[in-house]
């Protein structure tokens, strides 16, 4: 039996075991991570294997679809998303096992969360391993279907309710655009099957229009703006092991798509790197603006998601750029700072998932403004959190350096050589990068100062305390991959070797980028490592320095306001990002809602902010009721006889017989 | 055997005119279970060499359509305390003759479709106006109980069409069409049951008030 | 020969401050602190004890330990004059600039660390502002890159020859001018955050370290005199085609004063802008970068 074979079957089984054992809380999440560890056992070999050698592993199903035999191909495009689903899979379901064990009242709920939590796995690896258009679309449709039962986990509550509703609604839509693509894809060949696709024989217009159909349709799914919006519901709305899997691995699901249809219609043109790196600058800029206007942790993180959607695509962009004009320095370091990012993204992204829900689990609320001095109470979740929060701001020397250092390289390299027309999207990618760099920063420096830091602000932030060990070692684990992806760098770019040969043109050779990208990796590596080891020195000479000097702790300076709530006195985190959201508030339109005072003397007032997503209020509010309201004109055709609708059967019927018969059809 | 297939014929187009004219639901019950036998029958005899696979379908149409059906549906009439079907949208007069001309339609209609040879355009058009009696059924009655009774003419007037066109129709598609019959007439019978434990009628045409 | 600048810098960074601070002075008409004063701070605060908040919680402690580690590794990455930088590779300005801002991460991490309503503000700030002056960096970078060719922070500012002056005066006039004023952004000078005074309202980097004394204040004062070394290093990189004569490091050093002089000039002469006013000077910066970028490629 292929080890392909049992990476599909035995998260399955582990799953129906989960659902018919689902009284029990603990035994159907023992069920579903045995199901997922076992896919982990069977992915090992192949994966690895293909990623080193860079030839495919192919098997074929014993059961046969409506258009042939199930075949199962692993590439090593594919092998490279697999890594994340095989195993942050088992991590968060260990995770997710120790977390939900609190939640008494959804008892039956439990089995049947553990079902569809496999069931989602299963879907995004035969998403990966197919190469016919009908089984992608249903493994499509298996795997946008699972998340929609787990964000309703919390069935009671309206906005999980409505958030699942929202990401039917939109994975919907983007599929009914996939499916599109594969129908129109498949006219240029005899079947669906993907290497029977020829697009040398589809017009340019045809093509330009399928890309269109393939970025929108994948779009959905990865959370590019503007078509990102069921982002911020439905993660926040999810318990948080089901945020971290689905915004740390299911999105990319969406650029793996992407990357497939490209290779599928017959390489990139550079008006479609254009595309690309345009939805990157825009998801990436306007992402962190709104992630910085938000108080909920988990909505911030959700923006933040959205926003590394973008930076994946700037990447991308800057590589398929390089592509189309011929450049394999600016095509190698674009793509490969996209594809690392992927890898890297669903490390730190799953991990500050993974804090936010030891949070809630401590504290109850995720309000930002609601927390504070978790760090002394929590050390190891806040530990891990800042590792995570410093790699997603793409601080050296972790991990999220590693990636925009290479899309920043290849951008940098491409302007130098490339003409004015070729050139302007590299140097927005440049300005882009920094700019959303900075911002991250500056909101993540937001979360955790505030969360973590100075002193709590309300009951239950100072009475949290530690998290089980199951929660916190999944998040120590990826916090130690963090650093080690960050200093050893050089090892970890071996990884796209290949995957980006599948992705280069057979002109543009991989290998001396690959060499140059190598050796300035290492530098960098050693130089984080240097940051390391000289803060440690220092931190030694500093020791010694203190122990011949006094050193007292007094409360800080106030201006005389410290009394009686010194809490109170400290920053906010809508105070911290006002200065932002205030020269940005055209594009955020945050509401305000607030008495300022306008007495001598104190008195009770209170000021609410939020911002709802512009795109939700202005665009698609808007579009949808309009479209309701122009239905609603139809409403007379809906009277509820039965007989009356049976007739317009009848009649459609008779028509079409008396045509048929006299013979005008 | 021409004359015994002429023989249900005409029992055919008694029994659809039969139900088109009444309003006595009890009557109705039955002479849709006549029907049912009468169709059961067909493939007894002889339109296509008969083996036990013909003997075993035909004896289980015939213990369905003429045995549980009627029970069925004459114990809802009973809980139900309906005697009639009272106005119907359509009078009873004018289904007649809108049935006498559709079947001198189906016949036109039958003797224009291009058939092979051996098979025969009284069936197929007998079939067609039995399907289209059952829709007119449909249409027309205001009972829950009339338009299950239109529904199973329907399915008869369906399998009376498969049976004289097809060849060699696979045993599971058959039964699953019967399968199919006893299903949704079951799951009818409960509905009915139930709507008139809640609204004390199965006038369908009030029903209108549960629209969205 | 690279551990020369090394050494030098090591050395002679606290020296700007120094100058900076004297110009200032003899341009309000008084004699000012001697030129050593900043030498003399650090040994005097070396000496002092220690006085933490009592609600930090370890960030703190952290602040100057990863500054002075980062300077310190920046300051292998910068060349200095004809001197090439120790460690020098294809891309290395992006390493330095993350460099730094992993220093500002920290840094605003340690402010908001102490449960103090004015570092938080000046933690506020300075997100916003760094956020801004970070395109103009890299752009003017970019700018450098497409004149002459090299991609490394060495190759690029030792490449710039006088026909590059001749040529292509204006571009490297606004790339000057960008990198002047996201200096004087990164460095806490006015127009941007005006470093002497100590009014809560009004800080920006001055608050975030109020609460570090003795030695923790010390290193973070050598820290931010690397830095104000560093980026003066690459202005005056610009601004001088390289040469490899002897003479250029004296010539070079020289012109840093100068540097240092023009610096506490224009901190003399304007005032501090409003705090809304100072986007709009960073991002003038970063137009002035794109401007320069514009004008190279419609050569």
């Amino acid at each position: 039996m292929s080890p392909l074979f049992w990476l599909l079957i035995l998260p399955f089984i582990g799953g129906l075991a989960a659902l018919l054992d689902g009284r029990s809380k603990t035994r159907s999440a023992l069920w579903a991570l045995a199901g997922l560890t076992g896919a982990l056992l069977s992915a090992a070999k192949p994966v690895f294997m293909v990623l080193v050698s860079g030839n495919n592993i192919a098997a074929a199903l014993p059961w046969s679809m409506v258009a042939g035999p199930l075949e199962l191909v692993l590439d090593p495009l594919s092998a490279f998303f697999l890594l994340p689903v095989v195993v942050l899979g088992p991590l968060f379901a260990l995770y997710g096992g120790a977390y939900m064990r609190h939640y008494r009242q959804e008892g039956h709920w439990h089995g049947i969360h553990w079902f569809f939590y496999n069931l989602l796995a299963v879907g995004m690896i035969l998403v990966l391993l197919t190469r016919n258009g009908l089984s992608f679309m249903v493994a499509w449709e298996v795997m946008s279907l699972a998340p929609f039962f787990l964000v309703l986990f919390h069935d009671r509550e309206k906005t999980a309710r409505h958030a699942a509703w929202i990401y039917l609604v939109a994975g919907h839509l983007g599929g009914i655009l996939l499916l599109l693509f594969f129908l129109l894809l498949g006219t240029s060949g005899h079947s669906l099957d993907f290497v029977t696709f020829q697009p040398q024989l589809l017009s340019p217009g045809l093509r330009h229009l399928l890309f269109a159909l393939a970025f929108i349709g994948f779009g959905v799914k990865a959370g590019i703006l503007p078509v990102h919006v069921w982002l911020p519901e439905a993660h926040p709305a999810a318990p948080s092991h089901v945020s971290a899997y689905m915004s740390g691995v299911m999105i990319k699901m969406g650029i793996y798509g992407i990357l497939r249809s490209i290779q599928l219609l017959g390489g990139p043109v550079f008006a479609w790197g254009m595309v690309l790196v345009l939805a990157g600058v825009s998801s990436g800029v306007l992402g962190v603006l709104f992630a910085l206007a938000q108080h909920d942790l988990k909505r911030l993180l959700a923006y933040h998601s959205v926003e590394n959607i973008g930076i994946i695509l700037l990447g991308l962009g800057v590589g398929m750029i390089g592509i189309s004009l011929g450049r394999p320095v600016v095509a190698v370091f674009g793509l490969a700072g996209g594809l690392l990012h992927v890898l890297n993204h669903s490390i730190f992204k799953g991990m500050l998932f993974l804090g936010a829900g030891s949070i809630q689990q401590q504290c109850t609320s995720l309000e930002i403004d609601e927390l504070g001095g978790l760090k002394k109470r929590m050390p190891i979740t806040a530990l891990c959190f800042l590792i995570g929060s410093a790699a997603i701001c793409g601080l050296p020397p972790l991990n999220g350096f590693i990636s925009e250092f290479l899309i920043y390289f290849g951008a940098f390299q491409g302007q130098t050589v490339a003409s004015a027309a070729a050139a302007w999207p590299l140097l927005l990618t440049l300005a882009g990068l920094a700019l959303i760099g900075g911002l991250a920063a500056a909101c993540f420096v937001k979360a955790c100062g505030i969360i973590f830091l100075g002193s709590p602000r309300s009951t239950p932030a100072a009475k949290a305390g530690e998290t089980g060990p199951a929660m916190y070692l999944p998040m120590l684990v990826l916090a130690a991959a963090c650093c080690g992806i960050g200093l050893a760098a050089p090892y970890f770019f071996d990884l796209v070797r290949y995957p980006l040969a599948v992705l280069l043109p057979a002109s543009l050779s991989p290998s001396p980028p690959f060499v140059g990208a190598v050796g300035r990796l290492t530098i960098i590596s050693l130089v984080g490592g240097g940051v390391i080891i000289l803060s440690l020195g220092t931190a030694l000479i500093r020791f010694f320095l203190l122990r011949q000097r006094t050193v007292c702790r007094q409360p800080t300076w106030g201006c005389g306001y410290l009394y009686p709530d010194a809490a109170r006195m400290q920053y906010t985190a809508s105070s911290f990002a006002r200065s932002i959201t205030l020269f940005f508030d055209t594009i955020l339109h945050s509401r305000v809602e607030g008495a300022v005072p306008g007495e001598f003397f104190p008195a009770r007032i209170g000021l609410h902010s939020s911002t709802p997503d512009p795109l939700t209020r202005f665009c698609f509010t808007p579009l949808f009721s309009g479209i309701a309201k122009f239905l609603g004109l139809l409403r007379w055709m809906q009277h509820g006889r039965v007989q009356l609708y049976i007739l317009y059967i009848v009649a459609t019927l008779f028509l079409l017989l008396t045509a048929l018969a006299g013979g005008w059809l | 055997m021409l004359t015994l297939m002429s023989l249900l014929l005409f029992l055919l187009v008694l029994t659809n005119l039969t139900l088109l004219g009444s309003s006595r639901l009890a009557f109705c019950i039955r002479t849709v279970a006549v029907q049912g036998v009468v169709l059961g029958c067909i493939p007894l005899i002889g339109l296509h060499p008969f083996t036990l696979q013909h003997g075993l379908l035909s004896l289980s149409a015939v213990v369905l359509k003429g045995g549980v059906f009627p029970w069925l549906l004459l114990r809802s009439l009973r809980v139900a305390r309906v005697k009639r079907e009272v106005e119907p949208f359509i009078g009873f007069s004018v289904s007649l003759s809108i049935g006498f001309f559709v079947l001198i339609g189906s016949v036109v209609f039958a003797s224009r479709l291009p058939l092979a040879g051996h098979h025969n355009h009284l069936i197929i058009a007998l079939a067609i106006f039995t399907m289209v009696t059952g829709l007119l059924l449909l249409i027309s009655r205001r009972k829950a109980l009339s338009m299950v009774l239109g529904y199973l003419v329907l399915e008869n007037g369906i399998y009376c069409l498969g049976a004289a066109v097809a060849d060699h129709i696979p045993m599971v598609v058959e039964f699953g069409v019967l399968l199919d019959v006893w299903v949704a007439v079951f799951g009818m019978g409960i509905a009915m049951y139930q709507i008139n434990r809640e609204f004390d009628h199965t006038d369908v045409d009030r029903l209108t008030e549960l629209r969205g | 020969m690279s551990l020369v600048t090394v050494l030098l810098t090591l050395s002679l960074a606290p020296l700007m401050p120094g100058v900076i601070n004297r110009s200032k002075a003899v341009f309000a008409g008084r004699r000012g602190a001697p030129l050593l004063q900043p030498y003399f701070d650090l040994g005097r605060l070396l000496q002092k004890g220690v006085v933490y908040s009592d609600v930090s919680s370890g960030m703190v402690q952290l602040v100057p330990v990863v500054n002075v580690a980062l300077f310190l590794c920046c300051i292998l990455l910068v060349p200095l004059g004809s001197l090439p930088a120790l460690v020098h590779f294809q891309g290395d300005f992006v390493l330095l600039a993350y460099l730094m801002g992993l220093g500002r991460f920290v840094t605003m991490l340690g402010a908001l660390d102490t449960g103090s309503s004015f570092e938080g503000m000046g933690a506020s700030r300075e997100a916003f502002f760094a956020a801004l002056a970070e395109p103009a960096f890299f752009l003017a970078m970019a700018g450098l890159a497409k004149m002459t060719g090299a991609l490394s922070l060495t190759g690029m500012l030792q490449q710039i020859t006088v026909e590059h002056w001749l040529h292509a005066a204006p571009s490297l006039l606004l790339i000057l001018v960008a990198l002047f004023l996201v200096f004087l952004a990164e460095n806490a000078r006015i127009p941007v955050d005006d470093p002497t005074t100590h009014l809560e309202l009004t800080m920006i980097h001055e608050v975030m370290i109020l609460d570090h004394s003795g030695p923790d204040l010390a290193m973070i004062e050598y820290a931010a005199a690397l830095k104000i070394w560093l980026m003066a290093a690459i202005i005056t990189s610009v601004l001088v085609p390289s040469g490899s004569s002897p003479l250029w490091l004296p010539f070079f050093l020289l012109l840093m004063v100068i540097l240092g002089v023009l610096v506490g000039l224009v901190e003399s002469s304007m005032a501090r802008l409003r705090l809304i006013r100072v986007p709009q000077l960073l991002i003038g910066a970063g137009v002035f970068a794109g401007l320069a970028l514009f004008l190279e490629f419609a050569q």
